[in-house]
């Protein structure tokens, strides 16, 4: 595993962020989803990012992807502000859901973004050959997205994620939903590309896979960051599984609900 | 401009493979040629309304088209989230926009030369004569307004939450342009004041769409309109569609997608 040095400058910086909503239920009315969140995630790692549900995570990556901006703070994809959209072009991203335009083949869906990527067409096909091939779609490749199974579709999200060979991949809950066999698959891909050096970050509920292939962690609760260290670290310091460390955080007490 | 046209091309897959196109188009052919191959009581002039209808026929199925795939592309990309990959790509909100406009213009644009050399050749079998100068500036004025229609419904997409909604408001607002437009400045003379005023201003602030009618160029196999006004009306569009699609990006590039 190599992991650059801290000195080196981070692939994702988040400074200060602070993202707030303006709900129009009983009135208008300001929620806070993020506050004061600061972290930096370096080239090589593999970076968990968690929660409950509603801990701001979602907010988090919408603003890191562009799709919101941020209330206060700033947010830099190597090194460029997130609202430029050049600050994409090194980044793979994985929604949770996996939905795709189902009226295209996979081969037609990649080809579709790799344009957009603007990458050459000679090396386009290359590309789409090696990503189909990565994710195992060789034998659907010709067909529509929508005759796809859950697993299969989560698989060109992959093969998506992947096509202009990214340095940081954005993982939103890459296993979700997905049969023990289809999350091996994934789990495998993402070991793969954590050889090959790429750095990762991704949110998943899945404690004992974030404790596989993560370096370090974040758990967010309510919007603030209450966790940030490496796995192995806060297992020393705390004296328990990252599973355990993460319900202290969100305040479950197992025995209290035992009484 | 390339981004523009990845998305425009993935628009119009998606036209090539729905039904509907296919549905309006089986349904116009059908009665076009069932028009074209009765003849009323011997009378030639019944010919002409017969073309009417049928031009009609055409105008309502470009107004499905236009409207019914340009109303669902930014609601479906939020419905489906295929907004998201997409917009974590480098690609601006700007590109998006021409895109899904470029992509339902041009696919309304290739339906109506589907519907226009089906009904010219229908009526030329009939006539034995083809001005084919009249149809093209027709088919290119009709393409012109459907590029305002186009437009519009882009803007409506996104101000309005349900695709009924926009598909109602705009086709509402269309047909009110087409008919009511051009009789706009003769309400508001019989309007008091500030209703007068406001109706004056609205008549000139509308993008006139019955402008680009020019059925009877076809009907009557009137002489083609002279090439410098067909040029100035293609630009009265161009100028509106830019006009709409300028209000439409100023709402797309802050809307928090989500």
């Amino acid at each position: 595993m190599k992991i650059i040095p801290p000195a080196a400058p981070p692939i994702l910086e988040i400074d200060h962020l602070r993202v707030e909503y303006t709900t129009r239920e009983l009135g208008s009315t300001t929620k806070v989803a993020v506050q004061d969140l600061s972290l930096e995630v370096h080239a090589g790692e593999v970076f968990g990012f968690l929660g409950p549900n509603g801990a701001g995570k979602t907010s988090t990556m919408n603003v890191l992807l562009g799709f919101t901006q941020p209330t206060a703070g700033r947010v830099c994809l190597f090194g460029v502000n997130v609202a430029e959209t050049i600050a994409r072009q090194r980044l793979g991203y994985l929604p949770e859901l996996t939905y795709y335009y189902k009226f295209l083949t996979a081969e037609e869906l990649l080809r579709f973004y790799a344009r957009i990527f603007g990458i050459a067409p000679a090396e386009r096909e290359k590309r789409i050959d090696e990503v189909i091939k990565l994710v195992e779609l060789e034998h659907a490749r010709k067909r529509l997205i929508k005759t796809y199974s859950k697993g299969m579709q989560q698989r060109v999200g992959l093969a998506q994620a992947l096509i202009n060979n990214p340095d940081l991949l954005i993982l939103d809950e890459p296993t979700s939903g997905l049969d023990p066999l289809g999350r091996m698959k994934v789990r495998g891909i993402i070991q793969r590309l954590k050889n090959e050096g790429k750095t990762v970050f991704f949110s998943s509920h899945e404690l004992g896979e974030v404790e596989t292939v993560c370096d370090r962690v974040a758990i967010l609760h309510q919007g603030e960051l209450k966790v940030l260290g490496r796995v192995d670290d806060l297992a020393r310091e705390h004296q328990c599984s990252l599973e355990q460390l993460f319900l202290r955080v969100v305040g479950y007490e197992p025995e209290a609900v035992a009484a | 401009m390339k981004n523009s046209l990845a998305v425009a091309q993935v628009v119009l897959l998606e036209m090539i493979r729905r039904k509907d196109f296919y549905v309006l188009f089986a349904l116009t052919a059908l009665i076009t040629a069932l028009m074209g191959s009765v003849t009323f009581f011997d009378d030639p002039k019944i010919a002409r309304y017969l073309k009417e209808v049928c031009l009609a026929l055409i105008w309502v199925s470009a107004l499905f088209i236009g409207i019914g795939t340009a109303a669902r592309q930014f609601p479906a990309e939020r419905e489906s989230r295929t907004i998201f990959p997409l917009m974590a790509k480098p690609i601006t909100r700007g590109q998006v926009l021409v895109g899904k406009f470029l992509g339902c213009w041009l696919a309304t644009a290739a339906g109506l030369l589907v519907f226009y050399l089906f009904f010219g050749g229908v009526v030329a079998s009939k006539e034995h004569t083809l001005y084919p100068v009249n149809y093209f500036q027709a088919w290119s004025l009709h393409c012109a307004m459907m590029a305002v229609v186009v437009a519009i419904t882009l803007l409506g997409s996104l101000l309005l939450s349900s695709v009924a909604a926009n598909l109602t408001m705009t086709t509402v607002l269309t047909l009110g342009i087409l008919f009511v437009g051009r009789h706009l400045n003769k309400v508001a003379l019989q309007a008091g004041e500030p209703v007068g005023t406001l109706i004056y201003g609205l008549y000139y602030v509308i993008p006139h769409l019955e402008l680009f009618d020019v059925r009877d160029l076809l009907v009557h196999n009137w002489p083609a309109i002279p090439w410098g006004i067909w040029a100035i009306a293609l630009a009265y569009a161009g100028v509106y569609a830019a006009l709409l699609l300028t209000g439409t990006w100023l709402v797309l590039r802050k809307k928090a997608l989500q």
